[in-house]
């Protein structure tokens, strides 16, 4: 193999699991250090500036960090790293005096469509730079589907309020209840750039099964229910709720249900259990409220006695694979299963709708009546019209929608500069070394053995009565540094400086997880097969040496790299150092701040 | 501040046949200077533990004073340990194996415990092929002392003092064949390729096995003008046939070229591979082995691995004819066979 190049910021990027999963490519390390040290508003911050909304994250994130976390596979279980990220949010003091000055009005003028938090993220950026941001909403607070669909038990209000407001308050100008029926006629009032964040409104329906028309006063659209949940114009549900759908806005139904009345909520899905699209977690919640799961059942009709609603029928099927992997759902043969139900709610996917977009104002569209949408720059192909969030290319979570916002927010900057948007400014990187002394490091190097803590849960009991009640407590201080703790500080680089090394041995010989080789070089296959222990996590780079003195090469497998430092701790050379890695997403006017 | 081992291990670790990874073999954290050789041999003999499938609790460890005798400390903390005088591991070998012939004795020592305080020892123990491994972790100073030269240094050799050694050497591996040991091995600790199959042989061997280990100091001997350095050694070693070790119970299914290869079989059917490099040394022949650590050395050479190897000569329990059972496993009726057998020794001696 070639030498790695570790100047490459994408080398040691990858190697941050955590960071590099992130969309928004929060620092994550960084700021689980600063909770374990107890600067909780630091941590924020630094979460704020990335990620725009901590405290809803630290909640309803979908985490893709976690099944990333290094630490996932040394041992069972990764870093509760939503959790802590809550905990910042939790314990943090008042930051208004942390957010950014506004700079004085550049002259531009932005239209965002949508107040979710693509848009949200856009404003954020632009609005300190001295943008007028102008946000259209049809619902009468911010925060888009953050409000509408998640359910107040998991996301409380004051929470989603603060941070909507922290950006709200930079002097946006807001148009709420405003339903924006014809992009052209927002053009036409000459903005400098207009963003798209209008989400994926449309949740599907089983207009076609037989019954649906009949039984139609108590079928209701998941997202739509939890909207008006949301916005208090639904307060109650029958008592036997069927909840159709396997992800997690079917969780969020089935558990509200439970809360509105319903004591009898099944969730019945098309799919085996273990395709669900729900994350594991929310599954357990809803299980936790005592919420049977019913998989490999397909619709067959809704079941209506004089006009009213009384149930569902289902075919059982069995799940199975052609060769190349496609599932197909086969009926076991089995006579119809009958659910007795008051209410169904469909929860079985959601998609985009453009109905208010002019297909001649210069905005191309492709598959499935989607916009055309570049992926780095999320311009249109009318070069003043932006697209984020699942506007872009359809349903996915916050994390991404900010992530795309912050994009599109360098794009917006970019073009109304008259710069190219494909010439992005790089992201910003550093390498800081660690080491202060003998056996002495900035980080805190020694490897806790604590298995992941347990977040905490109200009262089931009481829980179920108010919509309203937060069900996860979050993790006290002690149970945050604990957990902290856990954290492997995977930020922390093994650097190694070939010109340094003897080939002592000394570092292969302490590795606990057996990373470190010495041997002749080879291509890559080759050499994964001949270390000193299995290196067969495609996924994780072999970081490579130049020829080393003996015309062997030093390998490193970054797998399972505890990042415990004592690699470098016995170095009698210091060929190998112990380095901070920082990496900070390009934003918004970063040519300007650093300039 | 101090520093800890982590416990995590890689999780996909192989196992033994006993079904134990190689952590099972580990020992304390070292103490020693960063980048010591003795680390690394520590590391092969975990290894080589490993790889063997031996218990722990079927090893002793036996040191004397020095960098090397600490080091039992840092490799099988499961086996049983003795952490003698300085220069005396040697007796405590012999007492401990006269006692227990079952289990595998690993006795490690240094230059200056073996060299100079316990040269008389080490001379007696080659004489009486006690079975064991005698492992030198040889780096030519007294690293504990502040790096004074030992009796191994070579002369005209600098440490970190600067002043070159005045007096000849002694060559340990010489002395051994010389005392008629019935192993004999010279390797490097930088080199793990070659140390770990020659200590599984030696571990295995029955008779007295001698492994001469050169092993950098790093804090004192480390330097340009050192014949013991790091970079030295590298430039300087010259391998003898490139040892591999298969055990009695695998089948031997490895295809060497003809004419390039030895086989070597060891009492208890374990094979030794010898594969030719750069010397032509008869391994069976003393005076061959003698004649090319003394032609090496003339050169500026260090001859590295299985110097000699003799499977036949007897050890130490059947020259003196010992029971088979470790003393600790004796019965009374074992130790007190009765008046008839008392009267029938008297009666011999009438």
């Amino acid at each position: 193999m070639k030498p790695t190049d570790t100047k490459d910021p994408e080398y040691f990027h990858r190697v941050v699991d955590c960071q590099y999963a992130c969309p928004a490519h929060t620092p994550v390390p960084e700021y689980i250090r600063l909770i374990a040290r107890g600067r909780y508003s630091d941590a924020y911050m630094l979460n704020w500036e990335s990620n725009v909304f901590p405290g809803v994250l630290g909640r309803t994130c979908d985490r893709p960090c976690e099944p990333a976390c290094r630490r996932g596979r040394v041992e069972e279980q990764p870093v509760a790293i939503c959790r802590l990220k809550r905990v910042a949010a939790d314990f943090k003091d008042d930051i208004k005096d942390r957010l950014p000055d506004i700079t004085p009005a550049n002259g531009k003028k932005i239209a965002l469509i949508g107040a979710g938090p693509a848009s949200l993220t856009v404003a954020r950026d632009l609005a300190p730079l001295g943008y007028r941001i102008d946000i259209y909403d049809q619902q009468k607070l911010g925060g888009g589907f953050m409000r509408s669909q998640i359910p107040s038990f998991r996301l409380p209000e004051e929470v989603l309020n603060e941070e909507v407001n922290y950006i709200l308050d930079m002097g946006i100008a807001t148009h709420f209840d405003t339903y924006i029926s014809s992009l052209k006629s927002i053009l036409d009032k000459n903005y400098d750039a207009v963003f798209v964040g209008s989400g994926a409104p449309r949740g599907r329906d089983l207009a076609k099964l037989p019954g649906r028309q009949e039984a139609d006063a108590n079928i209701h659209i998941g997202i739509e229910w939890l909207a008006n949940v949301a916005f208090e114009h639904t307060a109650k549900i029958g008592k036997n709720v069927l909840v159709l759908g396997g992800g997690n806005t079917a969780m969020d139904c089935c558990r509200t249900a439970r809360r509105l009345g319903g004591s009898d909520v099944k969730v019945v899905v098309r799919s085996p259990a273990s395709e669900m699209k729900a994350s594991p977690w929310e599954i357990e919640d809803a299980q936790h409220e005592d919420i049977p799961f019913y998989d490999c059942h397909v619709p067959l009709e809704f079941v209506t006695e004089n006009g009213k609603l009384v149930g569902m029928h289902f075919d059982k099927v069995a799940a199975e694979y052609d060769d190349d992997g496609r599932r197909q759902l086969k009926s076991t043969g089995e006579p119809p299963v009958f659910f007795p139900c008051d209410d169904v709610l469909l929860a079985i996917g959601q998609e985009n709708a453009f109905p208010w977009v002019e297909r001649d104002i210069g905005i191309d569209f492709g598959k499935w009546d989607m916009p055309v949408v570049d992926e780095v720059t999320f311009q249109s192909s009318n070069p003043k019209v932006f697209f984020g969030g699942d506007a872009a290319f359809g349903p996915a979570n916050i994390i991404t929608a900010v992530a795309h916002g912050h994009q599109a927010a360098v794009s917006i900057d970019l073009f109304c500069n008259g710069q190219s948007v494909t010439q992005r400014p790089t992201p910003g990187t550093n390498l800081v070394s660690q080491k202060m002394g003998v056996h002495e490091w900035v980080y805190d190097n020694q490897i806790e053995n604590s298995e992941r803590q347990i977040v905490p849960l109200a009262d089931k009991a009481c829980a179920l009565r108010d919509r309203k009640l937060e069900v996860e407590l979050g993790f006290n201080l002690q149970t945050a540094l604990e957990e902290a703790e856990r954290c492997l500080n995977c930020d922390v680089q093994t650097v190694f400086t070939e010109s340094a090394c003897i080939e002592c041995d000394a570092c292969a010989d302490i590795c606990p997880t057996s990373c470190i080789n010495f041997t002749a070089n080879g291509d890559e296959n080759d050499l994964r097969s001949r270390l000193n222990a299995p290196a067969t996590n495609l996924e994780q780079d072999l970081m490579v040496s130049d020829l080393l003195k003996t015309e062997r090469v030093m390998v490193k497998d970054e797998n399972v790299c505890l990042h415990c430092g004592l690699c470098a701790e016995r170095c009698p050379t210091g060929a190998w150092d112990m380095q901070k890695f920082d990496y900070s997403v390009t934003q918004a006017g970063q040519n300007e701040i650093g300039s | 501040m101090t520093y800890h081992r982590p416990s995590f291990r890689h999780p996909d670790l192989p196992t033994n046949e006993l079904g134990h990874t190689r952590q099972y073999y580990e020992g304390a954290l070292s103490t020693l200077c960063a980048g010591c050789g003795h680390d690394s041999v520590s590391a092969a003999i975990v290894q080589a533990c490993f790889e063997l499938a031996i218990e722990p609790h079927h090893v002793a460890k036996l040191s004397g004073i020095g960098c090397s005798s600490k080091t039992p400390a840092y490799f099988l903390n499961q086996a049983h340990g003795f952490n003698s005088v300085h220069g005396r591991m040697p007796s405590v070998a012999t007492g401990a194996n006269a006692a227990n012939r079952q289990m595998a004795y690993i006795g490690i020592s240094g230059d200056g415990d073996s060299a100079s305080i316990g040269f008389g020892q080490f001379s007696h123990v080659v004489r009486r092929n006690l079975n064991m491994l005698y492992l030198v972790e040889n780096n030519g100073c007294y690293g504990l002392t502040k790096g004074q030269d030992s009796a191994t240094a070579d002369v005209g050799s600098a440490g970190k003092r600067g002043i070159a050694t005045a007096f000849e050497p002694i060559d340990l591996c010489a002395q051994a064949l010389q005392l008629g040991a019935t192993f004999v091995a010279r390797s490097f600790s930088g080199d793990k390729q070659q140390l770990v199959p020659l200590l599984k042989a030696a571990i295995t061997h029955k008779g007295f096995a001698f492994i001469d280990v050169i092993s950098p100091c790093v804090t004192f001997n480390n330097t340009t003008t050192s014949t013991k350095s790091y970079d030295h050694m590298r430039e300087h070693v010259r391998q003898a046939d490139v040892v591999d070790f298969v055990p009695a119970e695998k089948e031997i299914t490895v295809d060497y070229a003809p004419g390039t290869t030895k086989e070597l079989t060891l009492h208890d059917g374990s094979v030794i591979h010898l594969t030719k490099a750069q010397s032509d040394l008869d391994t069976s022949d003393p005076h061959a082995a003698l004649n090319a650590i003394h032609d090496h050395k003339v050169r500026g050479e260090v001859l590295t691995g299985l110097l000699y190897l003799d499977t036949e000569l007897h050890d130490f329990h059947r020259v003196i004819n010992t029971m088979p059972t470790p003393l600790r496993d004796l019965q009374e009726k074992d130790l007190c066979p009765g008046g008839d057998v008392l009267q029938g020794i008297n009666s011999g001696l009438r």
